[in-house]
């Protein structure tokens, strides 16, 4: 063993190489203040770690880019975990660098000789700052994507060469493949390559020129192997705790909808740290972005640049300790001022829990059964009801219909219903509402259309309490079982078919006349045409006909109030009119019913 | 850089402390990323192959009645990383009238190294494009300087009502002597 190192090390000098590296000299003892460069180079492990069997899942597309983050998140074994010490490890970095460069200016470490070293890590921070941009959009979820849309939107306003810059970035004139492409490329190819050449010269020049001893009389001299290592190695373990725990208070990294050029997303903001920059924004009036985003940013940096030079005079450092301060409290103020103008923000938050919401459902729907289609996640969440139809209710139902009272996103509608709350639309508790002859003429069923003063409205409030005779009264309940049955609810088919006598007394009491339904309604072709046709009344075909055309002669004629005939005039097309009945009837996947069977 | 770094004389007790703790703290500090990149890694273990049950490939009239295989594309759903595929093409085989009324369905991967074997244009012999392995019409090796250690794979199949013919489609480990399904 002993003579085959010693051939190793005549071959490579490891021994020379080791003992330099391990046994350099610390003046005045290790200390705990020394630690901050070790746990960068550490997380900058961790994340080259981490970020290499991150890419061994990963796809750079736009049909698969979210997916496969998915997947690493939700399928893969420890996926969650991985991408999550990724993702809180970038802001744990980000801090850890900030501290290393506060302390490096507070002890004045940048002064001659080591000036270079100092842009080093300038250098660096940048790097690191733009391993977070590009880090952001890689997920192709709504967040990233609109937050990039920002950042590089900010890059098009770059003077005379700005709409070059901004294509190339992206790839061509829009978000897509290639905008993936490129940024996975920058993240994981050329920016860590740039930022290894750059640590292994800041650790050269740190070596060079030593350690910035501040206090050599602290403690006797000792080396970096083990008393320095010692502490850097708990540091260490202190920064992945911190992680830890970040992972798990914050229920890991996030995954929103995936990217939709197409969905608004009020809710769209950057990493925490790039916050005061988005807030800074909001001070340029149209016109001066270029003078907030590039010229005082630029000008700041360079300032911060020249540290080191202005440094060697007595009143430079304090000029750079003031400097640092007041960039420390306008950072601080900024962030503070974005979160406080956030959280007394209506729409953003409500744009937030929508987003939540969504973020949610598109995973339900992704570990359904069914999987996500080739088509993608995104076209797997635009055909699903759940999403979508309140979103079109909202739009293109609420101007005179209510949903549960609301506009179907939960607002109140903007004007008084003129129209049927079609909540629970054909389910039992509907039907037995409009034959409650205190409900039928209330906003919520005939109360605010032409028919308030109709026959229905007339029969329900006087015509059975009065004219019915009790032989007549008593099959309304089962009439109204039979009614309901019609609408062919998925939810109520276990019941329906548990109770299928009830219905089937229902059914012989309207179809023998006993009760006076087909004096008005035509009903498997007996009847009066009066009213609409009752067959299927408030099944899917019967309310897509009535979204088609409520004119219809067999739906409510030239006695329709209003209603726009959505099919025939081509309002919506058949997949979003399909969307609306799917969702009023609570027609989409749920979870749990998935796992019962 | 200063030849003066060289190992440290003092107390060697302490030392020895701080160098077991500095062990221990980075070691802990690693655990975390290295397991769960190393649970990442191996996931692909605990996948399996998709359902691999009969699925119909074609229609008996279909298949010439002089016992020449033809090929055919065999559809099956199928779960590829997180894409759901639905009938989609998954592979293809060659079916061959034995009988009036009976079939053999081969594999079109070569057992030898998974090359997509071809049929011969006469119609008389299946033959591997990568390595020269040559198989008789019902599978079995015809040349025996052939580098194939097996007979091309014979895959179950049936005759269901109304002449539709159903395949259990599966691969199986290549370079081996016996038939060995990959799940």
């Amino acid at each position: 063993m002993k003579s085959m190192l010693d051939w190793l090390d005549s071959r490579t000098g490891y021994r020379g190489l080791l003992s330099e590296t391990l046994y350099e000299r610390i003046p005045g003892g290790a200390r705990w203040r020394y630690v901050w460069g070790s746990t960068l180079t550490f997380a900058l492990g961790v994340q080259f770690l981490t970020g290499l069997i991150l890419w061994a899942a990963y796809s750079a597309n736009a049909q698969g880019a979210w997916e496969s983050v998915y997947y690493i998140q939700y399928e893969m074994w420890g996926g969650w975990l991985l991408r999550g010490i990724h993702h809180y490890m970038a802001q744990v970095t980000v801090v850890l660098l900030l501290l290393h460069l506060m302390q490096v200016v507070i002890d004045g470490a940048y002064r001659a000789p080591r000036e270079v070293n100092f842009w080093f890590g300038l250098g660096l921070l940048g790097l690191v700052l733009a391993l977070s941009l590009t880090g952001y959009l890689l997920p192709w979820d709504q967040k990233g994507y609109w937050a990039t849309k920002v950042a590089t939107s900010i890059a098009a306003i770059t003077p005379v060469v700005g709409p070059q810059v901004q294509k190339l970035m992206i790839g061509g004139p829009e978000y897509g493949h290639l905008t993936l492409t490129r940024f996975f490329a920058l993240h994981a190819g050329i920016i860590p390559a740039a930022i290894v050449l750059l640590i292994v010269g800041h650790i050269y020049l740190f070596r060079r020129h030593g350690i910035t001893v501040k206090d050599p009389d602290h403690a006797p001299e000792t080396t970096f192997w083990p008393d320095q290592i010692f502490r850097d190695a708990v540091a260490m373990l202190a920064v992945m705790a911190t992680v830890l725990i970040l992972i798990f208070a914050m229920g890991g990294a996030h995954l929103g909808a995936p990217a939709s050029p197409t969905e608004p997303y009020a809710a769209a903001r950057p990493e925490w740290y790039f916050m005061f920059l988005f807030q800074w924004l909001k001070y340029f009036p149209a016109g001066w972005e270029v003078v907030g985003a590039m010229i005082i940013p630029g000008m700041i940096v360079t300032v911060v640049a020249l540290m080191p030079i202005l440094g060697n005079w007595k009143l430079g450092h304090r000029f750079n300790l003031g400097l640092m301060a007041s960039l420390i409290m306008g950072v601080g103020l900024l962030t503070f001022l974005a979160y406080a103008q956030d959280g007394s923000d209506e729409d953003f938050l409500m744009a937030k829990e929508q987003a939540e919401q969504e973020a949610h459902r598109v995973q339900e729907l992704a570990s359904a059964p069914t999987g996500i289609p080739p088509t993608g996640a995104l076209e797997m969440l635009r055909n699903d009801p759940l999403t979508q139809g309140p979103k079109l209710f909202s739009s293109n139902c609420a101007s005179c219909h209510t949903y549960n009272g609301h506009d179907g996103l939960g607002q109140p509608p903007a004007e008084d219903p003129s129209a049927a709350d079609l909540h629970g639309f054909g389910s039992r508790e509907w039907v037995a509402g409009l034959f409650d002859p205190e409900r039928v003429n209330t906003p919520e069923y005939f109360g605010a259309t032409d028919f308030r003063n109709g026959e229905m409205v007339r029969f329900v409030q006087r015509g059975i309490p009065n004219a019915w005779t009790d032989e007549q009264r008593a099959e309304l309940e089962y009439v109204m079982d039979w009614l309901s049955a019609e609408a062919n609810l998925s939810r109520q088919q276990d019941m329906e078919q548990a109770e299928a006598a009830r219905i089937e007394r229902g059914r012989d009491a309207v179809m023998s006349g006993v009760v006076n339904c087909t004096d008005c309604h035509v009903i498997n072709g007996i009847g009066e045409s009066e009213g609409p046709v009752l067959t299927g009344w408030a099944s899917r075909e019967w309310m897509l006909a009535m979204l088609h055309n409520p004119a219809h002669p067999t739906l409510y004629g030239e006695d329709n109030d209003r209603m726009p005939a959505f099919g025939a005039d081509e309002i919506l097309t058949e997949r979003d009119m399909g969307m609306i009945v799917d969702w009023i009837r609570e027609d989409w996947y749920r979870a749990t019913e998935s796992q019962d069977q | 850089m200063s030849d003066e770094n060289r190992k440290p004389d003092g107390a060697p007790r302490r030392n020895f402390l701080a160098a077991m703790g500095a062990v221990i703290a980075g070691g802990l500090a690693g655990v975390a990323p290295v397991l769960a990149g190393v649970a990442t890694l191996l996931d692909p273990l605990r996948r399996t192959r998709d359902d691999q049950s009969m699925v119909m490939v074609t229609k008996l009239p279909v298949l010439p009645a002089d016992g020449v295989p033809k090929k055919f594309t065999v559809s099956a759903d199928r779960v590829d990383g997180w894409t759901t595929y639905q009938n989609t093409p998954v592979g293809a085989v060659y079916l061959r009238r034995t009988e009036e009324n009976e079939l053999s369905c081969l594999s079109v991967v070569c057992p030898h190294a998974g090359c997509f074997v071809n049929l011969a244009p006469s119609g008389d012999f299946f033959t591997c494009p990568c390595h020269r392995s040559r198989f008789a019409l019902d599978g079995s090796i015809a040349d025996p300087a052939s580098p194939s250690p097996r007979a091309m794979d014979e895959l179950e199949c049936e005759i269901r009502d109304d002449g539709e013919v159903w395949v259990r489609y599966q691969s199986f480990q290549a370079g081996q002597e016996h038939k060995v399904p990959i799940v």
